[in-house]
């Protein structure tokens, strides 16, 4: 048997995602990722729009921005985006190149140039046209870019982070995402297709 | 030195969601259609260990208070949370799972992940409006800023008075338990 296959048993799985969590509230905070994709939006649109972030003596991160989100707390996401390799930006670029080398070394990954396109479920359920795949892909992206900008966080953030500190809102966060994926998945997948 | 731990900590954090499954949306979907739950207990347990490792470590003066984080409950958290489980659902992907599993290769993630670019774009630009018209999506419950357990950090409240180190062992033995009751194969047997 291998003693580390492409997807860990789960107690095992489930410790090696703990350790990472773990690890990271013990050296510096714990994880987070739904803000990056903000810091990168606004660190793009700095470059479109001059003056969307500019140096600010009197806020509190020494930047401001026209924008009510990036100048939100003193200003500490338009801080962030005039500066991109800071912690939590590279925490997310390393986490894809983990992910990069665990499928270097056996891990999991698409089997199959179809399966690069879609999972099976979706081919049993909706057939294999790969755009249709891509189109509710991007659709389903924005959905749960926008729910976790107003949630202030994502599965990360709140989910695993939050319920793991105790967070209220870590528990309200669950909730929601639960009480609507569970009830999406079941009707959308477990239809037989035809 | 932080973009050292930045490096380390995330690529740790990448490789244990391959590990466990989490970049591939086969196992996101069976696990939120119930029919493998096996990707839930590995969360399930990896919360709870996380729980007794960090207030374990609070105790025990390993872990510092001031690294502990809450983020604040409001409407909008469970309203956003909503909208992310029918994304969720309908994709495979969640934010971070998304980018992960672009990086091993999935094509229909990169469509995710330029949706989701945009999607964040579209609240950047719709927070201010959102702030000023609609004061109950941000209000806070119960304090905002809270958590079950006290963690040590003054920062936030504790919503249970009595020891934090008990209440956050407890949630994270809770949570073990849970992991090993939950049945793998919940609805389409084979």
């Amino acid at each position: 048997m291998n003693p580390f296959p492409p997807v860990l048993s789960w107690p095992l799985g489930g410790a090696l995602l703990a350790l990472a969590f773990i690890s990271a509230v013990l050296l510096v905070k714990p994880i987070g990722v739904s803000t990056q994709f903000v810091i990168a939006d606004a660190a793009v649109w700095d470059v479109i729009t001059p003056n969307i972030i500019t140096p600010d003596e009197n806020a509190k991160s020494g930047f401001s921005s026209p924008n009510a989100y990036l100048n939100k707390s003193g200003g500490k996401y338009a801080a962030n985006a005039a500066n991109p390799f800071n912690y939590s930006f590279v925490f997310v670029l390393a986490m894809m190149g983990g992910a990069f080398l665990s499928t270097l070394l056996k891990g999991d990954k698409p089997q199959s140039p179809s399966e690069k396109t879609m999972p099976e479920i979706w081919r049993q359920r909706f057939g294999d046209s790969p755009a249709h795949r891509y189109g509710v892909s991007f659709l389903a992206g924005f959905i749960v870019l926008y729910g976790a900008r107003l949630a202030g966080g994502c599965t990360s953030g709140h989910m695993m982070s939050g319920m793991m500190q105790t967070a209220l809102s870590g528990y309200i966060f669950a909730l929601g995402a639960f009480a609507a994926a569970l009830p999406v998945a079941i009707i959308v997948f477990n239809k037989k297709k035809g | 030195m932080e973009l050292t731990l930045a490096i380390v900590l995330g690529a740790l954090f990448g490789f244990a969601l391959n590990r466990v499954g989490a970049t591939n949306p086969q196992n996101i979907i069976n696990m939120l259609r119930l029919s493998d739950t096996s990707l839930m207990k590995a969360i399930l347990f990896a919360i709870g260990l996380s729980s007794i490792c960090l207030f374990g470590g609070l105790a025990l003066g390993v872990i510092d208070p001031a690294h502990v984080s809450i983020k604040s409950a409001y409407l909008g958290v469970f309203i956003g949370g909503l909208l992310l489980g029918l994304g969720f659902a309908l994709a495979g992907y969640c934010p971070g799972t998304g980018l992960a599993a672009a990086a091993t290769g999935r094509k229909d993630a990169l469509f995710f992940i330029i949706g989701g670019l945009l999607g964040a774009f579209a609240f950047t630009l719709s927070y201010g409006w959102l702030a000023e018209h609609s004061s109950v999506l941000f209000d806070k419950i119960a304090g905002g800023d809270v958590s079950l357990a006290a963690t040590g950090n003054e920062k936030y409240k504790a919503l249970i008075p009595i020891s934090g180190t008990l209440i956050g062992i407890g949630q994270g033995v809770t949570f073990i338990a849970i992991a090993y009751l939950i049945p793998t194969h919940i609805l389409n047997k084979k």
